[in-house]
């Protein structure tokens, strides 16, 4: 699935999806972004891998803190940095979306970091662009988010030492999450010992097991011997397709709250891909609580888009010397 | 039909019976076949075909062509896709009444009839569309539908929110002698662009449940039942359909069902890529099924197989996925296609000709072609060594939308003859590869 995004000699040149991806190449993404927090922790927080570079971000959906982490990534590589917000319904029809790109390509643009609506959209733009033009994941549909689930290994690394041993719960809305898609992937490749998903089967897709996971349907049991624990956002529209009665209701059985907490190990670390949904997923308690780790995951979040962003380039620059 | 004395030689042909037999000679003339056997001397050929090496077929029927026209003049054409069947093998085809202006009318029916009489190519025997604008509200005029040349009315894809509606058009259908295809799809359910199971779990793709089918065709087969009209199941896509089919046939239901052959060839994991050319509708479901169909084919549960034939535009495959057009450009490519589930050990060549000759011919009424001494002569030569590399600018059919597009294609049609008259020749330099 995931030839696409490497070079002949294994190298990332697009980063599309964690699928297919190898432990070694997950690790070197850890390393690479950690040798990069340092980098933000000086005065000029800028490297040069990316001097002349020309990066679009393109997102056809809202979002905050993941355009402004690879914006900041891509200006800490010292690219030049086009912002893009393009509401969908302007780009309802994929002609101009492929026109789109055309018209961007012909500005001379080196990486577009895309977020779509729709699952593939990342595969189709990397299919679509001539080559020597880097396409990042930024989220699409319900398929991947591939640096969300990098920065999220990050901090578990960080935190935990080493994934080995480590029990995993994944808790909410997992069929409508690229999230959780691109986590369960990750966690299984880096060698976690399980991987556990805790929602009602209203939010489970089918088999969802053949993902890698044991299901949960319930909370507390869940949360049994877990080392680490990962709210997903639950988007307000889900009450509508009858996926859940209320808030209220998802709130007492799945929300996560500091009395619930206690069933997990004592240093069970809190993540949230955010933005938090206070008092629907979880307690303002537990989200500000020592346990949780939801800030060093924004933090985070520039290190990793700066790896992926810069192994990208340079695996661009190498297939293009090996094609001349 | 003409005068002029049409030779096929060296040919093995299929008999009534479904065998094999060697033909030295078949002569072809006035529409029909004047003789078959040894080479006469006493008749002289104005036209004489090398078949050796060959197979002569009987002429297919595909119930689902989709013709694009009126309305969809990017996608295909009347002459361009009647040409493409012909290139297939076919020489009978129903074409859905999704155009624009949709077939509901006298009208619409009579100019497409006009159009394929024009071309020449195949007879086309439209399906008329069971509701106004295939809205699912009002009946259409199924009596002018029928007097301008449509052999049945039909859904195509599009839901009948109603089961009020749906059992008003049985009635209205069973009284005017029609027969009614349905695309069997309970809308409520039917969301997604590919199948649920594995691979939409895996990629995130809203996936259509096996459920938008099997509930309906639950549904229709006692609508069915209840008004005693004569129902065709199109298109069939789930193993629990299949097994629901074959009950009712047990019981004495008269009731049909096709399949599309993209669903006896592939299944969701050809659109793990997100390759949109494997975005169908029914969707391709999982392995269980396509095994499943294929038990139905060869039991007989399943009367016909059909190309689905959807030809579309380059860009209305260029997108996302789930915002590309569902269907693939296939009648040309039929019978290498069956000849490659042959070769697999998964459906006997003769068996998938009689699915497209007298099952298919069954469904809409008609009689099925033979090759046999005074029978119209509806024929096609088959090389099964054939080589040639598919690229769009070889295809017959406007779409490209084929997933064999860039591949080497093993069996190729040599000529298709419909009523004596040769509809398609395949040229010198494409015979020479």
């Amino acid at each position: 699935m995931s030839a696409i995004q490497l070079t002949p000699n294994g190298r990332l040149k697009h980063f599309l999806t964690v699928s297919g991806l190898s432990r070694e190449l997950l690790t070197e993404i850890l390393d690479t972004a950690d040798s990069f927090i340092e980098v933000g922790a000086r005065n000029i927080k800028k490297v040069p891998l990316l001097r002349g570079k020309t990066v679009v971000n393109l997102f056809f959906e809202p979002s905050t803190r993941t355009r402004s982490t690879f914006e900041l990534a891509a200006k800490r590589l010292s690219a030049d940095v086009l912002n893009l917000n393009i509401s969908t319904s302007a780009t309802s029809k994929g002609e101009s979306l492929s026109d789109m790109l055309q018209n961007l390509e012909a500005m001379a643009s080196d990486m577009f970091v895309v977020r779509h609506a729709r699952s593939g959209a990342a595969h189709f733009i990397a299919e679509s662009v001539t080559p020597g033009v880097a396409i990042v994941n930024a989220g699409d549909g319900w398929h991947a988010h591939p640096t969300q689930a990098m920065l999220d290994m990050l901090t578990i690394r960080q935190k935990k030492g080493s994934f080995e041993g480590l029990r995993v719960a994944i808790i909410g809305d997992i069929l409508h999450s690229r999230v959780a898609r691109s986590q369960i992937r990750a966690l299984n490749t880096l060698g976690v010992e399980e991987v556990r998903v805790i929602a009602p089967d209203t939010l489970l897709p089918l088999h969802v097991e053949s993902l890698g996971v044991t299901v949960c349907n319930d909370l507390e049991q869940g949360l049994d011997d877990i080392d680490v624990v990962i709210m997903l956002r639950l988007q307000k529209e889900r009450m509508q397709g009858a996926l859940l009665p209320s808030e209220q209701e998802y709130y007492r059985l799945y929300g996560l709250t500091k009395d619930k907490l206690r069933k997990a190990k004592p240093d069970a670390i809190v993540m949230h891909p955010g933005p938090i949904n206070r008092g629907v997923e979880i307690e303002s308690a537990v989200a500000d609580g020592p346990q949780s780790v939801i800030l060093d995951q924004v933090t985070n979040g520039i290190a990793v888009r700066m790896a992926v962003m810069s192994m990208a380039m340079s695996g661009q620059t190498e297939s293009n010397k090996t094609s001349e | 039909m003409n005068n002029e004395m049409l030779l096929i030689q060296h040919g093995k042909y299929l008999t009534s019976a479904g065998s094999w037999q060697q033909a030295p000679a078949i002569y072809v003339q006035h529409g029909h076949i004047k003789a078959i056997g040894e080479v006469q001397n006493g008749l002289q050929a104005s036209r004489t075909i090398d078949a050796a090496g060959c197979l002569v077929l009987p002429g297919l029927t595909d119930l689902s062509v989709a013709l694009r026209e009126p309305g969809n003049r990017d996608k295909g054409s009347i002459a361009s896709e009647t040409a493409a069947a012909a290139a297939g093998g076919v020489t009978t085809l129903c074409c859905p009444p999704d155009t624009q202006p949709v077939n509901d009318s006298h009208a619409v029916s009579k100019l497409i009839g006009e159009l394929a009489h024009a071309s020449g190519k195949c007879r086309v025997k439209p399906l008329g569309a069971m509701t106004k604008g295939l809205l699912g509200e009002q009946l259409a005029e199924y009596a002018s539908l029928k007097r301008a040349g449509c052999v049945a009315v039909s859904n195509a894809y599009h839901p009948l929110r109603k089961l009020s509606v749906a059992k008003r058009c049985f009635e209205y259908a069973k009284t005017q002698h029609l027969p009614v295809f349905v695309n069997p799809m309970e809308p409520s359910l039917y969301r997604g662009s590919m199948h649920e199971g594995i691979v939409s779990t895996t990629i995130g793709l809203q996936g259509i449940s096996s459920l938008a089918e099997t509930i309906a065709v639950a549904h229709y087969l006692q609508l069915a039942q209840a008004t005693g009209v004569k129902l065709h199941l199109s298109q069939l896509s789930c193993a629990e359909s299949v097994a629901q089919i074959r009950q009712a046939k047990q019981q004495g239901l008269n009731v049909s069902a096709d399949v599309a052959l993209q669903n006896l060839l592939y299944t969701d994991e050809a659109a793990a890529n997100f390759n949109s050319v494997f975005h169908t509708q029914p969707p391709l479901r999982a392995e269980s099924d396509r095994i499943a169909l294929l038990e139905g084919v060869k039991d007989g549960s399943i009367d016909a197989i059909t190309s689905a034939h959807r030809p579309h535009e380059a860009t209305a495959k260029l997108m996302p996925f789930g915002d590309t057009e569902p269907g693939m450009s296939l009648v040309e490519h039929l019978l290498p296609l069956a000849w490659m589930l042959d070769q697999r050990g998964e459906l006997a060549f003769p068996r998938f000709i009689r699915a497209m000759n007298e099952g298919a011919a069954a469904v809409i009424a008609e009689p099925a072609n033979h090759i046999a001494e005074s029978a119209e002569a509806n024929l096609v030569i088959f090389d099964p060594e054939h080589q040639h590399l598919c690229l769009a600018e070889t295809m017959q059919s406007t779409g490209k939308n084929s997933p064999l597009l860039n591949q080497t294609i093993t069996g190729g049609v040599n000529t298709t003859i419909l009523e004596g008259v040769v509809t398609y020749q395949r040229s010198a330099d494409t015979l020479d590869n």
